[in-house]
C-alpha cells in the first residue's frame, strides 16, 4: 500500500491544475472558438487577448494600481507589527491578552460589514480613490495577522539574545535593528508573504474604495464581465496574468511556506 | 518563556493600536450609529431604538441566509479538514518533490478571489466548460445556473479547490515537526499505522489543526467574492450566503438601518464562535 501513497497528492494536484489549465488555454483562444465549439486546447492559437491588455491603459493600469497598494500595505503592516509583536513576545503588561484578542477580532471582521463605513470615513478625510485608502483598509486584517505570525517567530528566539546584547553595550534601537531583525528575517519574510497574499486577493474593499485613479485589476475584470457582453477570452487572459505575481512570490518563499503556515510555533 | 512585567511595552504597541483603532472603531461606531436610527433621506436621522435588531432577529430572510451559511461552513469544514489531513500524511517528507508539491498546492491561495470565481464560472459552464461539458457527456443533467443542487455542488467544490491546500500546508507543518525518534519508538513497539496516527501524529497536529479550523471557519463565514462571481447568490436565492445578502441590503437597496443591525448580529456570531475556539486553544497551551 505504501508504494501507492504518492498517488493521493498527485491526484490532488491534477485536480488543482485543471481549472487553471482551462483558464490559461481559454486565454489563447479566439472568441469564435470559445463560443462556437468545445476544444480541449486552442486550435487557432492567438495572443490577441494579451495584446489588448498590454496596450489598453484601463487594463494595465489596473495591475500597476494593485501592485502599488499591495506594496504600501505590506510595508506598513510589517513595519508597525514588528515592535508590537516584540512587546507581546517579551513583556507582560496591563491588558496584553485582551489587546491581543481584540486585534485578532479584526481579522474576523467580514469585509461586507466594513465596506460602507470605510467608504464614508475615507471620503470624509479626502483619501477616497487613492492607493493609500486601499492600503490602509487592508491593514485592518493584515496588521493582526502580521502581529500573530511575528509574535510566534519572536517567541522562538531565546531571551538570552536580548540580555547578551545589553551586556555588550547595545542600545535598544541598535539591538533591534542590527541583531534582532536579522535573527527573525525568515519570520518577516513569511509575514510579508501573508500580507501580500491577503491584500492581493481581496476585492470587495478595494473595489468599494476606488473609482478611477486607483482602480485595482480585479475591479476592471468584474466590470468587463458585466458590461461589454461576454468577452471570455479577454477575461481569461486578465485572470491568467493575476496568477503570475502570486506564483513568483510563492517561488521565493517556498522553503519557508510550511513553517510560516504553522505561524512559527509548531 | 517567562515574561517580565513592563508597562512601557504599551509604547511598542501604540502604532498598531492607533492604526487599527482608526480603522476598526470609527467604522464600527458608524455601523452602531446606523443600527439604532431611522432615516427618510436628506441626512435626517431619528432615534429608533432596537427595532432594526428585532426585525433582523425575527426576519425569515435572515434565518434563511444564516441557515445556508451554516450549511456551507459545516460542509466545507467536514470535507476540507479530513481531506487536508489525508493529503498531508501522503505527502513526501524529503527531496525535491516536497518543494514541487508545496509550490503547486499553494497556487490556489494566491489567486484573487474574483478570478477564482471567474475561473470556476468558465470551468463549469455546461456547454463550453471542461467540468460542465464532461458531466453532461457522462449523462448527468448538470447546469449550475438553473438547478440549485448543481449550484451548491459547484460552490462547495470550488471552495474545496480553493482552500484545502491551506489545511494541507498547516497539517504538513505539524507533521514535519515530529522528531524521527517518535517513529522509531513506535516501530520497536510494533505499533500499527493507525496507532501511529492516533497517538503520535494527531496529537502533534492538534495545534495547527485548531488554527486551520479557526481560519477556515472565520473565512468561510465571511466569504463574499467567489460565490457572488460564480452564482451571484442564485438561482433564485438558493446560494445567497450572509455576506451576499448583507451587500444586497446595504449597497444595493441602501437600507442602512437594517443592514447595520444585520452587520452587528453577523459580526457577533463570528466573534462568539471564535472566542470559544480561542479560549479552548489557549487553555490547552497553558496546561
Amino acid at each position: 500500500m505504501r508504494r501507492y501513497t504518492w498517488l493521493i497528492p498527485a491526484i490532488y494536484i491534477v485536480f488543482l491544475m485543471l481549472p487553471i489549465y482551462w483558464l490559461v488555454s481559454m486565454s489563447f483562444k479566439t472568441t469564435n472558438e470559445i463560443l462556437g465549439s468545445f476544444t480541449l486546447w486552442p486550435r487557432e492559437f492567438t495572443l490577441e487577448n494579451y495584446v489588448t491588455i498590454f496596450t489598453d491603459p484601463t487594463w494595465y493600469n489596473g495591475y500597476i494600481n494593485s501592485i502599488i497598494y499591495v506594496s504600501i500595505n505590506t510595508v506598513l503592516s510589517v513595519a508597525v507589527a514588528l515592535p508590537a509583536a516584540y512587546a507581546f513576545s517579551r513583556y507582560r503588561f496591563i491588558g496584553d491578552k485582551h489587546l491581543f484578542f481584540w486585534l485578532l477580532t479584526n481579522r474576523m471582521a467580514p469585509a461586507a460589514v466594513f465596506a460602507l463605513p470605510f467608504f464614508q470615513l475615507y471620503s470624509a478625510i479626502g483619501i477616497f480613490d487613492t492607493h493609500l485608502a486601499v492600503a490602509l483598509a487592508h491593514t485592518l486584517f493584515n496588521i493582526p495577522l502580521a502581529v500573530w505570525i511575528l509574535e510566534g517567530f519572536m517567541s522562538g528566539v531565546p531571551k538570552q539574545l536580548d540580555e547578551t546584547a545589553y551586556i555588550d553595550g547595545y542600545s535598544f534601537p541598535k539591538f533591534f535593528v542590527k541583531i534582532f531583525i536579522p535573527t527573525i528575517s525568515s519570520g518577516i519574510g513569511v509575514a510579508a508573504f501573508f500580507c501580500f497574499m491577503f491584500s492581493w486577493v481581496e476585492l470587495l474593499l478595494a473595489k468599494t474604495l476606488t473609482a478611477v485613479a486607483a482602480k485595482p485589476i480585479a475591479a476592471t475584470m468584474t466590470k468587463t464581465a458585466s458590461s461589454s457582453g461576454y468577452e471570455l477570452g479577454l477575461l481569461a487572459a486578465a485572470g491568467t496574468l493575476t496568477i503570475i505575481p502570486g506564483a513568483i512570490v510563492i517561488y521565493f518563499v517556498r522553503n519557508y511556506i510550511a513553517k510560516g503556515f504553522a505561524l512559527g510555533r509548531v | 518563556m517567562n515574561k517580565t512585567v513592563n508597562q512601557k511595552a504599551w509604547l511598542f504597541v501604540l502604532p498598531v493600536l492607533i492604526l487599527v483603532a482608526f480603522n476598526a472603531i470609527v467604522p464600527l461606531m458608524t455601523v452602531v450609529n446606523y443600527s439604532v436610527q431611522e432615516t427618510f433621506g436628506n441626512n435626517v436621522f431619528f432615534w429608533s431604538g432596537l427595532i432594526w435588531f428585532e426585525d433582523v432577529l425575527t426576519s425569515e430572510r435572515f434565518h434563511a441566509s444564516l441557515g445556508r451559511q451554516l450549511f456551507f461552513t459545516f460542509s466545507i469544514l467536514a470535507i476540507e479538514i479530513p481531506l487536508g489531513i489525508v493529503i498531508a500524511l501522503a505527502m513526501p517528507r524529503k527531496g525535491i518533490w516536497v518543494s514541487v508539491c508545496l509550490v503547486l498546492m499553494a497556487m490556489p491561495l494566491l489567486i484573487p478571489w474574483n478570478v477564482v470565481g471567474s475561473m470556476w464560472n468558465i470551468f463549469a459552464l455546461p456547454d463550453i466548460g471542461l467540468l460542465g461539458k464532461t458531466l453532461n457527456t457522462l449523462g448527468f443533467d448538470y447546469n449550475y445556473t438553473r438547478q440549485p443542487s448543481d449550484a451548491w455542488f459547484t460552490l462547495i467544490l470550488m471552495d474545496v479547490w480553493h482552500w484545502t491546500s491551506l489545511v494541507v500546508l498547516l497539517a504538513y507543518a505539524g507533521l514535519v515537526s515530529i522528531p524521527d525518534a517518535y517513529y522509531q519508538a513506535a516501530k520497536i513497539d510494533g505499533a500499527s499505522s493507525w496507532a501511529v496516527f492516533r497517538y503520535i501524529q494527531l496529537p502533534k497536529m492538534k495545534r495547527v489543526l485548531t488554527i486551520a479550523i479557526l481560519l477556515r471557519f472565520m473565512d468561510s463565514f465571511n466569504i463574499y467574492t467567489e460565490p457572488s462571481v460564480l452564482t451571484g447568490g442564485g438561482p433564485g436565492n438558493s446560494t445567497t450566503l450572509l455576506s451576499i445578502d448583507l451587500v444586497k441590503i446595504a449597497l444595493g437597496q441602501f437600507d442602512l438601518g437594517p443592514a447595520a443591525a444585520m452587520s452587528l448580529v453577523y459580526f457577533l456570531i463570528i466573534l462568539l464562535a471564535s472566542w470559544v475556539f480561542y479560549t479552548l486553544m489557549t487553555r490547552d497551551e497553558e496546561n
